[in-house]
């Protein structure tokens, strides 16, 4: 996982609450055993007018024009601005990786669904929750001031507009934080408590050995 | 010793230890596993050179991507296919302590063979890429849906990292007049609390309507725990619980289940503990429900009519109700019942199991379906189910009514495979979600109970069933 610690970039407004992960990928899309290449179809049918298929070249595909990641000034956003329950539905990880695989590396919105906000730290996704308030005066700055951009410090727990004028701070786990911060393979961190698993599994399978 | 609830209990139970910042290492004793959320967990478990840690802690379907027709075709989609062999290769290397595949008798919906196989047992953490993984908590168990990095996690070492959440208690009481089902009741809960009501929250359901219920309605509720927002959804264990359990292939038996049976007794909130929030609901008021925009809270009872955007005064929620009802193609203020449908799906880890059928076989027996209506389709939950189902002549019933009878799988919940909606077309659905495209793009769903779903396929057009009790 690529570490995170300070980035800057273009805030693309996604102005829905709601948004399911059925939304974000579609399923046609889950059929792929890999996990990279689902950026094309991140929000397929709001993006494209025709109906989405795996294997089409997204170059050829009429695309709606009214949608906002289509509008030419949020081209190249990195930081998606969107409103609450963001990621509701289905546990599929296949959308954090179609944001990153897009180009988002950060999410901020007022509240997000429970798996996808796992899903998204396991990838190196920085879910940052705001106030309703907060998101609000972000969704009007980023709509009057094209090229707006905002960096984010996980370290720090802030994000800023460039010219410093504005900052906001957001919690976030320490433990999560730190995994984020260096991009650990928290696998790793869990298997070196290998031998305090193997003791519980252990004295758990003698106590209740209808489990094993 | 403290009052404890009965998600304290499965939780504690289960920390190996604590994290600094009360982030628990928490020990799975099920892993389900299905074939779309699993190929790129085991591919990152053989990239890293690791090997599973209880291969006998996986029990294994593929449903998402099978067919429901034809199967003596086999799967003609090859990306399917591939997901679907992926899944066989990947069991056949690691081992599993049951694995249901493509065409097995026992295959079927991952949230219905896991109770039926005896799989999902009280006080155990099951774990699922998959969020309806909550359906298993019908059973007292501590079960709750995962992403793909976490399936991996689970798989190289048989914990997960995660943080207690907070609980809730929603207590109905009363009785259900006739033909108002636990669905009725999971969809009238959602529109009250909102799809994010429970967010961060376990919710445990009781009280006498829960008790009232089969081991079939407790799994309709907690299945759509998730609908809710919240992760995992659990009710106490009770005589109905060990009846259902007992017997199953993979269930305890002889002296080793008499002392499982003492210990699952144990499992229920203590008198006197407390939750963070309670909600209690009057059963007896509920009326059959019926969704009409792209959200499981945007529910209304039979007897309602479409709300009208006019009438709601936060502007937010007004563009939403609007963008629902273009999208669903509804005029405000519509009758619910004057809403005409084109196809119906009864199916889903939330209405496929035998009592689901038999209700929904119960509002057709000796009527057809409608001519407006182009399809209707019955897709068991399981192998199990569906041999249930013809042992009764239930087969019969949907096929006289002119219903089509298929193989089991997730099928038209969630569109993967052929069975989809086209483009504007309107169906009444007993699945769990009417999100936009969710069961093909443009499709329009209405999420129902069974009886209402197989009434609207006889009328054309939604109808309040408890006229035809
Ligand atoms: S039936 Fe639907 S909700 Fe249930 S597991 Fe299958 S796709 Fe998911």
């Amino acid at each position: 996982m690529e570490p995170f610690r300070i980035h800057t970039g273009i805030v693309a407004p996604l102005d829905r609450a709601n948004v399911d992960t059925d939304a974000i990928i579609p399923k046609q899309f889950l059929k792929s055993i890999k996990r990279s290449g689902f950026g094309p179809n991140l929000f397929d049918e709001w993006r494209y007018l025709d109906r989405g298929e795996p294997g089409q070249d997204p170059s050829t595909r009429p695309r709606n024009s009214d949608f906002v990641l289509n509008h030419p000034r949020y081209h190249g956003a990195s930081i998606l601005l969107a409103r609450r329950n963001f990621g509701c539905g289905s546990s599929r990880e296949h959308a954090p990786w179609a944001l990153l695989d897009y180009g988002f590396r950060a999410l901020i919105a007022p509240s997000f669904a429970d798996i996808f906000y796992n899903n998204c730290f396991k990838n190196g996704l920085l879910p940052i929750v705001l106030s309703e308030n907060d998101v609000d005066r972000l969704f009007h700055a980023v709509k009057a001031f094209p090229g707006f951009r905002l960096t984010i410090d996980l370290d720090a727990q802030s994000v800023h507009t460039s010219d410093g004028q504005h900052a906001y701070r957001f919690h976030v786990e320490p433990f999560r934080k730190q995994c984020l911060l260096h991009g650990h393979d928290d696998i790793a961190l869990t298997l070196a408590h290998a031998d305090e698993i193997r003791a519980f599994e252990t004295k758990r399978l003698a106590e209740q050995p209808w489990l094993a | 010793m403290d009052s404890r609830t009965l998600y304290d209990k499965l939780f504690d139970s289960h920390v190996v230890r604590h994290e600094a910042d009360d982030t628990a290492l928490l020990y799975i004793d099920r892993h389900l596993v299905h074939e779309v959320t699993s190929p790129q967990a085991f591919e990152g478990l053989r990239l890293a050179g690791r090997k599973p840690w209880r291969a006998q802690s996986i029990v294994a379907t593929a449903d998402h991507n099978t067919p429901t027709k034809d199967w003596a075709l086999g799967i003609r989609d090859p990306v399917s296919r591939t997901q679907v062999e992926t899944l066989d290769a990947n069991i056949r290397a690691v081992g599993a302590k049951a694995y249901f595949p493509f065409l097995d008798r026992r295959q079927g919906i991952v949230h219905v063979i896991g109770p039926e196989s005896g799989a999902t047992l009280p006080g155990m953490t099951v774990v699922c890429g998959d969020s309806h993984t909550s359906t298993h908590g019908a059973f007292a168990a501590l079960a709750f849906g995962i992403g793909t990095s976490e399936v991996e996690h689970v798989l190289a070492t048989q914990c997960l990292l995660t943080k207690k959440a907070k609980s809730m208690l929603i207590r109905a009481d009363g009785k259900l007049a006739p033909g108002v089902t636990a669905k009725d009741l999971i969809l009238a809960i959602i529109g009250r609390i909102g799809t994010a009501g429970g967010t961060g929250y376990a919710i445990e359901f009781a009280g006498d309507t829960v008790r009232a219920l089969s081991m079939e309605g407790r799994m309709t509720m907690c299945n759509m725990a998730i609908e809710a927002g919240a992760r995992a959804g659990m009710i106490a264990v009770d005589e109905r619980t060990l009846n259902y359990i007992q017997g199953r292939p993979l269930a305890p038996a002889g002296e080793l289940w008499d002392r499982a049976a003492a210990y699952w007794r144990t499992l229920m909130s203590d008198p006197g503990a407390t939750f963070d929030l309670t909600h209690t609901i009057d059963a007896a008021s509920v009326r059959p429900q019926v969704t009409w925009g792209t959200s499981p809270e945007m529910v209304v009872s039979i007897e309602d009519r479409v709300p009208d955007p006019d009438r709601e005064r936060d502007q937010s929620r007004r563009d939403w109700m609007e963008r629902a009802l273009t999208y669903m193609g509804l005029e405000p203020n519509t009758l619910i019942t004057d809403i005409r449908i084109d196809k119906v799906f009864i199916g889903s880890c939330t209405n496929s199991r035998i009592e689901d059928l038999r209700q929904a076989a119960a509002m057709i027996r000796g009527r057809h379906i409608a001519d407006n209506v182009k399809l209707a389709l019955v897709v068991p939950g399981s192998g199990p189910v569906k041999a249930q189902a013809e042992a009764e002549g239930l087969d019969r019933v949907f096929r006289d009514a002119g219903f089509e009878w298929r193989e089991p799988g997730c099928s038209m919940c969630l569109a993967m495979n052929d069975d989809r909606l086209e483009p504007g077309e309107r169906c009444a659905s007993t699945s769990n979600r009417n999100f936009e495209g969710r069961q093909g793009a443009g499709g329009r769903t209405h999420l129902v109970s069974p009886a209402m779903a197989a009434a609207a396929a006889v009328a054309g057009r939604f109808v309040d069933v408890r006229r035809l009790f």
